[in-house]
């Protein structure tokens, strides 16, 4: 039993392959190519905010201000292109990488030199980002008409039949992969939040690894935000209202570890697939859209109670002398 | 030479009964700060507006905080423990609706009260069995139930609304227990509760007990301390009490829809934190959340008087949030920096 629940990402991928199979065999229209396209599609923005978060969860932290950042730098791009309208996409998506980036280290400065407590940082920034969109706009909206083509075009762009959305979070996967298996910088992540004062005595700096998950956070939702307003053709401010819970249980059903120092790229993907198939599953089943938060509140007990089993039999420590020990003082 | 200075003392360290009063470091305590802010926020709205220190203004502006003020001295209470709750505003909701259906079924008014209590005891306290059973952060438990509670409304109700109460219950929520000072029965259970709060927190060995487990919850389980049998109770009454404030929101706004309550477990949680409690644990006081349950209530009553946006009142609450818990923090660096 704990040898196959080692293989968390294995169990999570193949729940959702039976997953998509019951559907499919129930509501056939949601087997096709065309509805897993669609699935992808709708659940970029939950693999790259997700895979940000998860930075973040890996140093102890937690980044409540992602949906509040998203909305805020969506409206300031979208305001953005008012004034300049038909620059190239990438300036936009460059300037909302910047503002959300800065954002996030608005954050992240709070969080490592005056040493607050990340939950209270980004409960405080959330309600400030969020009202800030007010008094930036003055309470009205951006829509469609005031985008320009450029700007609202290209999250429509599409190769494979897959949205450039989808072929950005895939590039972020891609980076936040190497980024933490193969840099200083990544490992460092891991070690502030698996052991603070081990990876301190190890040369390895803690502001500096909190400045680099806050900012990766900001930036990455940052990013969204342009590409969710020029996706949806609208910016006010109730966009993304409460996502950052989604994303927090995307990250939690991936097996990421809120303790910190565990989690895994493939894990947090899968986890935020799982709520993609959810949420798109059920208007094709016919079942009321009500029903998607009950049962995404069922599957992260679920999830996070046969992770906290596994964890406590296998635990990923270094050197068997500490995983005896370990064991030991579990008993 | 004094006498006293030539005698050496027998032991190298001085074990006063207790600290040394000194005027700076009373002025620096939390609830010190808290007064200096509670003071000039009713200074500044007197001064701004005349309507502010109307006795019937006041109290119809604790309306607006007093329920979430109830479930903030719990709430105050799990993270001094270092556990926390999310799923309180889903609880309430939960609550509302079961209340909703009863007096929709026509039940009287000591039956739906009891329902509202007896659902939000019920999930209090399956919060607190997954929370004590399973190991995982009370952070992670609490996410999921909210999904839980608040999706089982959504599925419910939908987009529908229940209406049918019976008046004596809506009198509950819309009259005054008292008419002069004119004292809404939701303040006034605040300020029984917070008493019973405060006398058990800070002066029976149970209130101790909390703050052994929220500095070293293992040390306090090898001094005896049933940690998690504590755990579950502080859920448990979690729990009820977001059953309390659903008996009485729904009965002051005298309609329940399933997003009813959206958000509050935020604000709740900045009453706490604003009130001086550690979200690290074992440091807090029951004064403190009170003074920040006035401060913020009557900053944000005294700014919508003014006409500000309350998107733009969440904005300076934000503000006030982190610059009263990083003012503190300069402060102390600076003069103490080893």
């Amino acid at each position: 039993m704990s040898i196959v629940l080692r293989y968390r990402e294995a169990i999570l991928a193949l729940i959702i392959a039976l997953m998509v199979t019951g559907i499919s065999l129930y509501a056939p229209p949601f087997g096709t190519l065309s509805n897993g396209v669609g699935v992808l599609n709708d659940t970029a923005f939950l693999f790259m905010m997700a895979l940000a978060q998860m930075i973040v969860i890996l140093t102890r932290g937690i980044d409540l201000s992602v949906a509040a950042n998203l909305a805020l730098t969506g409206m300031l791009t979208g305001m953005f292109n008012m004034v300049f309208p038909d620059l190239p996409a990438l300036i936009y998506v460059a300037l909302a990488l910047l503002i959300g980036g800065g954002l996030g280290l608005i954050n992240g400065s709070l969080i490592a030199f005056l040493r607050i407590p990340p939950i209270v940082v980004t409960l405080g920034t959330l309600a400030i980002f969020r009202g800030t969109i007010v008094v930036v706009d003055g309470g009205s909206q951006v829509n469609t008409s005031d985008m320009s083509s450029t700007f609202s075009g290209f999250p429509k762009l599409e190769l494979f039949g897959l949205s450039s959305v989808f072929w950005i979070a895939a590039i972020v996967a891609l980076l936040a992969w190497l980024f933490l298996g193969q840099t200083r910088s990544g490992r460092g992540l891991y070690a502030v939040g698996g052991n603070p004062v081990a990876a301190r005595y190890c040369g390895i700096s803690l502001p500096y690894q909190q400045m680099l998950a806050y900012g990766i956070s900001g930036a990455v939702a940052g990013m969204s935000g342009y590409l969710w307003v020029a996706r949806y053709g609208v910016a006010y401010v109730e966009i993304a209202s409460g996502y950052e819970l989604t994303v927090i249980a995307a990250c939690v059903i991936g097996g990421v570890s809120i303790g910190g120092g565990v989690g895994t790229v493939a894990g947090t993907l899968l986890g935020a697939l799982f709520i993609g198939v959810i949420v798109n599953a059920l208007p094709v089943m016919q079942v009321s859209p009500f029903w998607q938060m009950a049962i995404s509140g069922a599957v992260i007990l679920a999830a996070v109670i046969i992770n906290a089993r596994a964890e406590g039999r296998a635990l990923k420590l270094i050197l068997p002398e500490a995983r005896r020990a370990a064991a030991q003082a579990k008993r | 030479m004094s006498e006293h200075s030539a005698t050496p003392s027998p032991s190298r360290y001085t074990v006063a009964d207790r600290a040394p009063r000194k005027l700076s470091a009373f002025l620096l305590r939390w609830e010190s700060i808290l007064v200096m802010m509670l003071a000039a926020v009713i200074i500044g709205n007197t001064l701004k507006s005349p309507y502010f220190l109307d006795p019937f203004n006041l109290a119809d502006a604790t309306y607006n905080f007093s329920e979430k003020a109830i479930m903030a001295l719990i709430m105050a209470l799990l993270i001094l423990v270092r556990e926390i709750d999310l799923s309180v505003a889903a609880i309430v909701a939960l609550s509302s609706l079961a209340i909703g259906y009863m007096g929709a079924a026509g039940y009287g008014p000591v039956a739906l009260i009891a329902t509202g209590l007896a659902v939000g005891l019920v999930c209090g306290a399956f919060n607190g069995f997954l929370v004590t059973r399973s190991g995982v952060p009370s952070i992670v438990i609490t996410i999921g139930t909210m999904s839980l509670y608040r999706g089982i409304a959504q599925v419910s109700l939908g987009d529908q609304a229940l209406t049918t109460y019976p008046q004596t219950y809506l009198d509950l929520g819309q009259s005054y227990l008292f008419n002069w000072p004119p004292t809404p029965l939701s303040f006034f259970l605040f300020l029984v509760l917070a008493f019973c709060f405060a006398i058990f927190l800070h002066k029976t060995s149970a209130g101790r007990q909390l703050f052994a487990i929220g500095a070293n919850p293992v040390a306090a389980r090898f001094s005896g301390i049933r940690v998690d049998r504590i755990r579950l109770i502080l859920f448990t009454l979690s729990g009820l009490l977001a059953g309390l404030g659903a008996v009485l929101l729904t009965a002051r706004i005298g309609v329940m829809r399933p997003n009813i309550a959206l958000g509050w477990e935020l604000d709740i949680i900045t009453m706490v934190i604003l009130g001086g409690v550690a979200i690290s644990g074992g440091v807090g006081t029951i004064g403190g959340v009170v003074l920040a349950v006035f401060v913020l209530g009557l900053a944000t009553f005294g700014l919508a008087l003014m006409n500000v946006p309350g998107i733009v009142i969440n904005v300076l609450l934000g503000l006030l949030l982190i610059i009263s818990i990083a003012a503190p923090i300069l402060i102390r660096g600076q003069s103490g920096r080893r």
